[in-house]
């Protein structure tokens, strides 16, 4: 989004700090030369006090885990998390989540918007829409959905083969329907960050150019068309990764322990470790966003980003 | 479905590529919508079913009612519901004008390293939502909390686990949300516009009134219903931080599903996971629009 977009002239940032500031931009504005220290001062007092707000948290925490009263600086909230009961387990049930969710949504997703480019403009809307309604229903909502379905398994399926598949899917030891509801938040972020990919690389013509030197499909697909799509693949990739990780509310309301509802469950009686854990998550977080825009997405990213928030809060 | 699926003989089509390629792409979304109709679909549908209708248990016979809606809108439930409406106004409000005076200071200082900064960290800060920030809040100003103690915040009647703590803790990824979201809108304030302006002597003023706010309006506006419905469906930070001490209606759902309540009350969660649903709905209703609205000018 900064590729395409002017710098502002003096002029306008005058007016619009001064709009911003609540007062008329007119007297400032108006000379060819404005003053420069008061824009000055007050973008420095609000970056201040933004920093401040958002630092601060951050900083108490982790003064939060090494300190404890009376006993000084101690990093054992860190080097006995390894050892904790359930780390582990759940943060690789998490991570099996999320890689079976991120392979899911991309199987589902890719196909779907390649063909809509290249064949099938009028599904277009249609696929459109089913992806971004899931933007509507906040979780908590989907969730009362999937415990009224699942309950349909022993009221009405007891001697139907499908009550085996109601069984398999709430498998403690790897939730399908976990990965299914994820799959479902997930769509809108998939489908942005392709459809961003999409909308930069000339499919048809690249098709058209690929099959007129002999190529299969197979090949446009896996050897033309994703490796153009890389940047947004990664993208979609890392937002879903970051959705399943995080997620909440979908798990600890099925009754299932991945990684978010485990830090829930030990923060009664570790305090200390629960607070090291979220820090540490948001570390791992910001690792990854440097990561992908390093690959060169910061676009795709920032504006991916965004919206992922309102999915877990 | 369209034109090119009904193609009936692939062999014959005698080279046109298009042909032979309509059913094979239009086969490709499938699995996708396949796929959203039953995991997305079903658990939908069972919602707006069971909102609307009850069992009996005795005899199994299922009639339609309207009582699990006037349920939730009443009482308990109706508190909650516009607990959360209020929570999620006073935040995105706080958290617009806050985000748009970050971005305003970012946009207009030109220090691209300044900016790639906050932009990122926005980025970052508006995923740290969840179980993750309330438990970084709760050890920032919790009972026994850094800052809680070194500044004696509890002699000052803070609270964490109330309305106004819970607000603080919402503006921590909500302010970095509308960084996001209005950096874009107010970059694309051309300074040819305001020149233009100028030049057919408008004041500054009647710059803003004419020009600059109507092009902003609907970047602002759809900012502040997506902070609103992002602060409405949030869950896990309240229940993590504040359990039920503050009325909110995703904890209400939640409490009803996990049984805390009556039995027979999952119809009421139900329904009021549909009310969710519906103010959920009316909000990107007005936010789709306005996005596509502002796109328009800021290109």
């Amino acid at each position: 989004m900064a590729a395409m977009t002017p710098t502002p002239t003096r002029n306008t940032v005058e007016a619009l700090e001064a709009a911003a500031a609540g007062k008329p931009a007119g007297a400032p504005a108006r000379s060819p030369r404005p003053s420069r220290p008061r824009p000055r001062v007050w973008r420095g007092a609000v970056l201040l006090l933004a920093g401040a707000y958002f630092l601060v948290p951050l900083v108490a925490s982790f003064v939060f885990t090494v300190h404890v009263p009376g006993q000084g600086i101690t990093f054992a909230a860190y080097t006995e998390l390894l050892a904790a009961d359930g780390f582990t387990e759940s943060l690789l049930l998490s991570l099996g989540l999320a890689a079976a969710t991120i392979a899911l949504s991309l199987l589902l997703a890719v196909p779907a918007l390649i063909g809509v480019r290249i064949g099938s403009p009028r599904l277009r809307p249609v696929v459109e829409v089913m992806c971004m309604l899931p933007l509507v229903v906040p979780p908590i909502a989907l969730v009362t959905g999937i415990t009224t379905v699942l309950r349909w398994g022993p009221e009405h399926l007891s001697r139907t083969p499908l009550y085996q598949t109601f069984l398999a899917v709430q498998d403690e030891r790897f939730p399908v329907v976990l990965v299914l509801a994820y799959t479902v938040l997930a769509l809108p972020f998939v489908y942005r960050s392709l459809d961003a990919g999409l909308r930069a690389v000339d499919v048809p013509t690249l098709v058209e150019a690929a099959r007129s030197c002999g190529a299969s499909w197979p090949y446009v697909v896996l050897r033309v068309l994703l490796p153009n799509l890389r940047a947004s693949l990664a993208g979609a990739a890392f937002l879903t990764l970051a959705l399943v990780l995080g997620e909440f509310t979908i798990a600890s309301l099925l009754g299932f322990r991945p990684f978010a509802v485990w830090i829930v469950s030990i923060s009664g009686a570790q305090a200390r470790m629960s607070v090291a854990v979220s820090i540490l998550s948001l570390l791992i977080t910001w690792l990854l966003l440097l990561v992908l825009s390093r690959a060169g997405t910061t676009p795709t990213a920032a504006t991916g980003v965004a919206p992922t928030s309102r999915k877990e809060s | 479905m369209s034109a090119t699926s009904t193609t009936p003989h692939q062999g014959t089509a005698g080279g046109t590529r298009r042909r032979r390629r309509g059913p094979r792409t239009w086969l490709a979304t499938l699995p996708l919508l396949v796929f959203t109709g039953l995991c997305f679909g079903i658990p939908l549908g069972a919602i707006a079913f069971g909102a609307v209708t009850t069992t009996d248990p005795a005899r199994g016979t299922t009639a339609l009612t309207g009582e699990h809606l006037a349920r939730s809108l009443q009482g308990p439930y109706l508190d909650s519901l516009v607990g959360s409406v209020r929570l999620s106004a006073l935040t995105a409000l706080l958290g617009g004008v806050l985000g748009v005076l970050i971005a305003q200071a970012v946009v207009t200082s030109r220090s691209t390293a300044l900016r790639s900064a906050t932009l990122t960290a926005s980025g970052v800060l508006a995923n740290f939502g969840g179980v993750p920030l309330a438990f970084a809040f709760i050890a920032t100003a919790g009972i026994s909390g850094v800052v809680t103690q070194l500044a004696d915040l509890g002699g000052l009647g803070w609270n964490l686990y109330s309305f106004t703590g819970l607000s603080v803790v919402y503006l921590y990824f909500l302010t970095p949300l509308m960084v996001l979201v209005i950096a874009p809108a107010l970059d694309g304030l051309r300074p040819q516009w305001r020149e233009a302006a100028e030049n057919s002597g408008a004041t500054g003023r009647q710059f803003w009134r004419h020009v600059g706010l109507p092009v902003l309006a609907p970047s602002l506006l759809g900012g502040f219903v997506l902070l609103f419905g992002t602060a409405f469906a949030a869950h896990a930070t309240a229940a993590a931080l504040v359990g039920g001490s503050v009325p909110l209606v995703t904890l209400k759902i939640a409490d009803a599903l996990a049984g805390n309540v009556l039995t027979g009350q999952e119809n009421v969660a139900l329904a009021l996971g549909l009310d969710m649903i519906l103010i959920a709905g009316l909000v990107m209703a007005v936010y789709l629009p306005l996005q596509r609205r502002s796109a328009r000018w800021l290109r």
